[in-house]
């Protein structure tokens, strides 16, 4: 046995001669990037429940040789085209089957979102910690959900054109929507390709709200409007709270029927709140279900950040379509509350309505410490809270009209 | 994206800008039924808890005896005490509790008395 032949076979097939192959300096430029993100959510605590699985998803999947994740078998699979193996054997068909056979950690991990799994059980959760009191006591702020979608339809509109296919434009516009479970069943079932940029691009701004609002706010509003006080919103019974879950299903699903996973998960886990006799499974939902949910879906997202995907122009591109997105629904949804200003005679305060863009709960406290700069009595939380959850509804309204223009 | 038209899959700008306003009229339109569906459902539950509330004026009665007092949860029923304060009689039932390694609302005490020594 030559020593040298043999250490020279184990260098040649390690992962560090990856990165000399063609092509291997993007793998490094994408584990730079993996740790900016790491360091954003880590030291900086920008969403890191999410950004550290995600930046350490995309570590993974860029490190050459792992074999962790294989975006070919995946082209493939949303092809329908064949699929040839490490070994050279050539699959006609794939599966999740053959993928459970043939692919890494990270692609098994990935079946759970492209079967809308992840997505669907994450609004489990979210309904189960989402006390919808607010939205009952004040329906009117279904309005501001409403009005704060604008953003997606102004981002699609524009990423068409920039050249972006309808479907590819849907999932960028659904970023304005600020609700990253949303976005990614939607990516996943219209545009996979781009799931690694516009998952990024909604988890990163929905961490930068605080900064994004603020200025949009002052700019939209006048120093008096900022002053409203609003009155004591009345008080919502156990059997509203009981109720509502049940016909918002219902009557939402039977609206728009794409939307029937994410809205009936997101009802069934606040009907588990609210009911009263399964303590137990909401907090199940709320917690331990939640945490598992949230690690699967983070790094099987990060890993699809691989180089030769993620590294283009269209990355680019939606980042900035994604950051005018939230900047244009945080403006529509202020532009609703001064509508609401004018005709409640200035007994609602616009603030509000920038709340209206879900991310749950950060927008609607943004609300709050904006309106408290301009009138230290002044909390706004719970109105806030109205628009905030009914924008949860009104980007899943807006997902499932996508999906049935887009669906095919 | 098998199945979807030309039209859909590289939209013009007009049929972009026409989903755009179809879709942001769905959004409102679905959320303006809901808000219809939540104030008809909110006007119900506010009328019915109204017309709930007003009781009938009850004519004065005597004030009824006092009732037991009521069991605390987990108790097993009511302990008679001969000639031991409170105090003492806790003092007993925890050094009880102790002794035996079970928790006190798991033990049943009828009652407690205290034995005088002739």
């Amino acid at each position: 046995m030559n020593i040298l032949d043999t250490l020279g076979k184990l260098a040649s097939e390690s992962g560090f001669a990856g990165f000399l192959a063609a092509g291997g300096w993007k793998n490094l430029i994408m584990i730079a990037i993996a740790c900016v993100l790491l360091y954003l959510g880590i030291v900086k605590k920008f969403e890191p429940l999410l950004l550290v699985g995600i930046a350490f998803g995309c570590l993974l999947t860029n490190l050459p040789g792992a074999g962790l994740y294989h975006l070919d078998m995946w082209d493939a699979y949303v092809a329908g085209t064949p699929y040839t193996t490490a070994a050279g054997e050539v699959i006609e068909n794939i599966t999740f089957t053959t993928i459970i056979h043939e692919g890494g950690l990270l692609d098994i991990f990935y079946i759970g979102v492209k079967a809308g799994i992840y997505p669907s059980l994450i609004f489990l959760g979210v309904g189960a910690m989402t006390d919808f009191g607010p939205l009952l006591a004040n329906p009117k702020s279904l309005l501001l959900g409403a009005a704060a979608q604008l953003g997606v339809f102004v981002a699609f509109f524009g990423a068409v054109l920039l050249g972006f296919t309808g479907p590819e434009a849907a999932c960028i516009g659904i970023i304005g929507g600020a609700d990253g479970p949303t976005a990614i069943f939607q990516t996943t079932k219209l545009a996979p390709w781009l799931l690694g940029p516009i998952a990024i691009a909604a988890y990163s701004y929905m961490a930068l709200i605080p900064m994004i609002q603020p200025p949009i706010m002052k700019f939209m509003t006048t120093p008096a409007m900022r002053k409203v006080k609003m009155e004591q919103s009345r008080e919502v019974s156990k059997t509203e709270k009981i109720i509502f879950p049940i016909a918002v299903s219902a009557f939402v699903i039977l609206l728009l029927p794409s939307t029937a996973p994410l809205i009936g998960c997101l009802m069934l886990g606040n009907l588990l709140r609210e009911c009263g006799v399964t303590d137990r499974l909401s907090d199940t939902a709320q917690n331990a279900l939640m945490n598992i949910v949230t690690i699967f879906l983070a790094t099987s997202v990060g890993a699809t950040m691989v180089a030769e995907r993620f590294l283009s122009l269209d990355t680019i591109k939606i980042v900035f379509l994604g950051l005018a997105a939230f900047a244009v629904s945080t403006a529509g949804g202020l532009l609703g509350g001064r509508v609401m200003y004018r005709l409640s005679g200035g007994k609602i305060n616009p603030l509000i309505g920038s709340a209206g863009v879900s991310a749950v709960p950060m927008a609607a406290r943004v609300s709050q410490d904006v309106g408290r700069k301009y009138n230290k009595t002044n909390y706004l939380l719970m109105h806030a809270m109205g628009p905030n959850v009914a924008g949860v509804i009104g980007s899943a309204i807006a997902a499932g009209f996508f999906l049935s223009v887009f669906g095919g | 994206m098998t199945g979807l038209s030309e039209a859909l899959l590289h939209p013009t700008v007009g049929t972009a800008g026409l989903v755009a306003a179809m879709g942001y009229a769905v959004v409102f339109l679905g959320l303006v039924m809901l808000l219809a569906v939540v104030a008809v459902m909110g006007k119900v539950m506010v009328a019915s808890r109204k017309k709930a509330a007003p009781a009938p004026a009850v004519p004065e009665v005597p004030a009824p005896a006092p009732a037991e007092r009521p069991v605390a949860k987990g108790t097993a029923g009511q302990l008679k005490l001969y000639n031991v304060s409170e105090r003492d009689a806790a003092l007993v039932m925890a050094i009880v509790a102790h002794k035996l390694g079970r928790p006190v609302n798991e033990l049943r005490f009828r009652s407690i008395r205290e034995v005088e020594e002739k």
